[in-house]
C-alpha cells in the first residue's frame, strides 16, 4: 500500500475524531469536574467554575476550590457501597449464567448444516433488533404475581412464585436481554474451528467429550472472553432491567445515577457515582478494546 | 466433515429459541386480547389498536422518534464509515489508540454514563435541549455500531480491485466511490438500519438529553409501563416489532440474494 494512500485513509479519521472528541471524550471531563463540585440541590452552574480567561491564576483558584466532599460522602454512605457491590455481583452472576446457556446454543448452531446456520444466526439477532424496553416490559406480564407464569404453574398444580421485584427477576431480564451478545461471539469462534482438528483428536484416541474439553473449548476461549466482556460491562451500569423488574430492593449503580439525577436533582452526586463506575470499568474496557482491535484489524 | 447436531444440541437450540421468543409472542398475542387483564382471555379484538389511533400525544412522539432516528442514523453512518476506513487502512497513525478507544468504547459504555455526560455538555454550552440534542447524542451512540459493521466488511474486501482501477487511471476518490463503495454498500445499508433501530429504541440517553416538547416514544412507553401493564402498550409494541422484523428480514433476503448472485 502506498504511503500516499495511507495518508488519505488517515484523513478520513478527522471528522469522526472531532465528533467523538466533542461528544464522547470531552463530556467525561465535565462529569469529572462536576463530581468535584460542591453539593448543591439547585440547578447549575455549580461552584467552582474553571475560568480559563483568568490564566494560571484561574486554574490555581479552581484547583484550590475543588471539593472531594462528594466522594467522601459516597465512601461513607452504606447505600452507595451496597449499590456498587451488588451491581458487580449481579453482573458477574448473570455473565456466568449467560455463558452456561449461551455456549450450548452457539455450539449447537455450528453443528447444523450451513443453510440452517444462517437462519439461526438471524433468529438469534432478530430479538436484539426489537426494542429492549418492550422485551423487558414483556417479562412484567409473565413474572408479576397474577401473571402468566403463575397462571401456568397453577394450572399444573404447583405453588405460585413471587419473582417480580426480586433479584431473580433481574437475572432473568439481564440474561434474556444479553443472550444474543453472548451467543454471537461464541458462534463466531466456534464456526472458524477446522473440523479436521476433532477428527485428529478422535484418531489419536480422544472420546468426543475429551475432544471437546481438550480441543474445542480451549480454542474458543477468545470468544468466551469477548462475550463475557460484551455482556458484563454494560450490565454493571444497566438501568432499565433493575428498574422495571428489580423493584425498590434491588440496588444497582445505573439506577442510583438515574435516581440521584432525576428524582433528587443532585448532579454532583450522580456525577461522582458515574466516575466511580467508569474507573471500575476501565480495566474491562481496555481489555475489550484490545480484543476488538485484534478481531477486526489484525485480520485473523 | 462435522457430525450433524446431536439430541443435546437440538434440545439446547429449542430451549434457547423458546426463551428468546416466548415473551415476544405472548406480548403480541395479548395485544389482541379484548380483556384488560393479562391472564384473562376476553376474545380477539383490535380495540387497543383503535384506541392508539386516537392518542395524539403518542402519535406526536412516534413522529419525533422517527425523525431523530433518521437524522442520527444518517450522520452516524457517514462518520462511522469514515472511521472504519481510517481504522482498516490508515496503518499506525499518531493518536490511533485514543481514536480506536473512542470509537469502540461507546459500544459497551453504560447508557446512563453516556446520557449524563452528554447532558452536562449541552448544559455547559447552553444548547436548548430537544430534537437536536437527542439527535447528536444518538449519533454518538450509534456511530460505533456502524464502524464495527462496516469495518468487518472492509477488512474482507479485496484491495486489488481498487488498485486495478487506479492503475487504469482512476483517481483514488473515484476508485473508492465506484469500486469500494458499491462493494461495501450492503454493510453500509445494514449499519444504517442498525443505527436507526438503536435510536428508535433508546430510552436512557433520550431521557437525559431531551427537553420539554421532545418526548420520544420509548420515554412515553416507559412512563406508561411504570403505571402498569396495559393492552395499549402491547398494541404499540406489536406494531413496532412488526415494523422492525419486516425490515430486518427484507434486508436479510436482499443480502443473501446478493451473496448468491456474487458467488455464482
Amino acid at each position: 500500500m502506498s504511503a500516499q494512500h495511507r495518508d488519505r485513509s488517515r484523513a478520513a479519521a478527522i471528522a469522526p475524531f472531532l465528533w467523538l472528541g466533542l461528544f464522547f471524550l470531552f463530556p467525561f471531563l465535565l462529569v469529572l469536574r462536576l463530581s468535584l463540585s460542591d453539593i448543591a440541590l439547585a440547578v447549575p452552574p455549580y461552584a467552582p467554575q474553571l475560568d480559563l480567561s483568568a490564566g494560571v491564576d484561574g486554574v490555581r483558584e479552581f484547583l484550590a476550590a475543588l471539593d472531594f466532599e462528594t466522594y467522601g460522602r459516597l465512601g461513607g454512605d452504606r447505600l452507595y457501597l451496597a449499590a456498587y457491590l451488588s451491581s458487580m455481583r449481579i453482573a458477574a452472576i448473570s455473565t456466568g449464567i449467560l455463558l452456561l446457556i449461551g455456549y450450548p446454543i452457539a455450539y449447537a448452531m455450528v453443528r447444523c448444516p450451513p443453510a440452517a446456520r444462517r437462519a439461526l444466526v438471524l433468529a438469534v439477532i432478530l430479538p436484539f433488533w426489537t426494542s429492549f424496553l418492550i422485551r423487558i416490559y414483556a417479562w412484567i406480564a409473565i413474572l408479576k404475581p397474577a401473571g402468566l407464569l403463575n397462571a401456568a404453574l397453577g394450572a399444573v398444580g404447583l405453588a405460585p412464585l413471587n419473582l417480580l421485584n426480586t433479584e431473580a427477576a433481574v437475572h432473568i431480564g439481564l440474561v434474556y436481554a444479553y443472550l444474543p451478545f453472548m451467543v454471537l461471539p461464541l458462534y463466531a469462534v466456534l464456526e472458524r474451528q477446522p473440523a479436521e482438528l476433532l477428527e485428529a483428536a478422535a484418531d489419536l484416541g480422544c472420546t468426543p467429550v475429551q475432544a471437546f474439553w481438550r480441543v474445542t473449548f480451549p480454542m474458543s476461549l477468545p470468544g468466551v472472553a469477548a462475550g463475557a466482556l460484551l455482556c458484563f460491562i454494560p450490565m454493571v451500569g444497566e438501568f432499565v432491567v433493575p428498574d422495571l423488574l428489580g423493584g425498590s430492593q434491588t440496588l444497582m449503580l445505573g439506577k442510583v445515577i438515574w435516581t440521584e439525577f432525576f428524582a433528587n436533582r443532585d448532579w454532583p452526586t450522580a456525577s461522582a457515582v458515574a466516575v466511580a463506575l467508569i474507573v471500575t470499568l476501565i480495566v474491562p474496557l481496555t481489555l475489550f478494546q484490545r480484543q476488538q482491535q485484534r478481531l477486526l484489524e489484525g485480520g485473523r | 466433515m462435522r457430525r450433524g447436531p446431536s439430541l443435546f444440541n437440538l434440545v439446547s437450540l429449542g430451549l434457547g429459541l423458546t426463551f428468546l421468543y416466548a415473551p415476544i409472542v405472548l406480548l403480541v398475542v395479548y395485544s389482541f386480547n379484548d380483556s384488560r387483564l393479562v391472564t384473562v382471555w376476553g376474545g380477539f379484538s383490535l380495540r387497543w389498536y383503535g384506541e392508539l389511533m386516537h392518542n395524539e400525544q403518542l402519535l406526536a412522539s412516534v413522529w419525533m422518534t422517527v425523525r431523530i432516528a433518521a437524522l442520527s442514523a444518517t450522520v452516524a453512518t457517514l462518520l462511522g464509515t469514515l472511521a472504519a476506513v481510517a481504522l482498516t487502512r490508515g496503518g499506525r497513525f499518531p493518536g490511533r489508540t485514543i481514536f480506536s478507544g473512542a470509537v469502540y468504547a461507546p459500544l459497551v459504555t453504560p447508557e446512563v454514563i453516556l446520557g449524563l455526560s452528554l447532558l452536562l455538555l449541552f448544559v455547559a454550552v447552553g444548547a436548548p435541549r430537544g430534537f437536536w440534542t437527542v439527535s447528536a447524542a444518538h449519533t454518538t451512540l450509534t456511530l460505533c455500531y456502524v464502524t464495527v459493521v462496516v469495518q468487518a466488511r472492509l477488512a474482507s474486501f479485496d484491495r486489488s480491485l481498487e488498485e486495478a482501477a487506479q492503475d487504469l487511471g482512476c483517481p483514488p476518490w473515484r476508485a473508492f466511490l465506484l469500486v469500494t463503495l458499491p462493494n461495501i454498500a450492503p454493510a453500509v445499508a445494514a449499519a444504517w438500519m442498525l443505527a436507526f433501530t438503536l435510536s428508535l429504541d433508546d430510552l436512557v440517553i433520550a431521557s437525559f438529553t431531551s427537553g420539554p416538547g421532545a418526548t420520544t416514544l420509548p420515554m412515553r412507553i416507559y412512563s406508561a409501563v411504570r403505571l402498569g401493564v396495559t393492552p395499549e402498550i402491547n398494541a404499540i409494541s406489536t406494531l413496532l416489532i412488526g415494523l422492525v422484523a419486516t425490515g430486518v428480514i427484507a434486508a436479510y433476503l436482499i443480502q443473501t440474494r446478493g451473496v448468491r448472485r456474487a458467488s455464482r
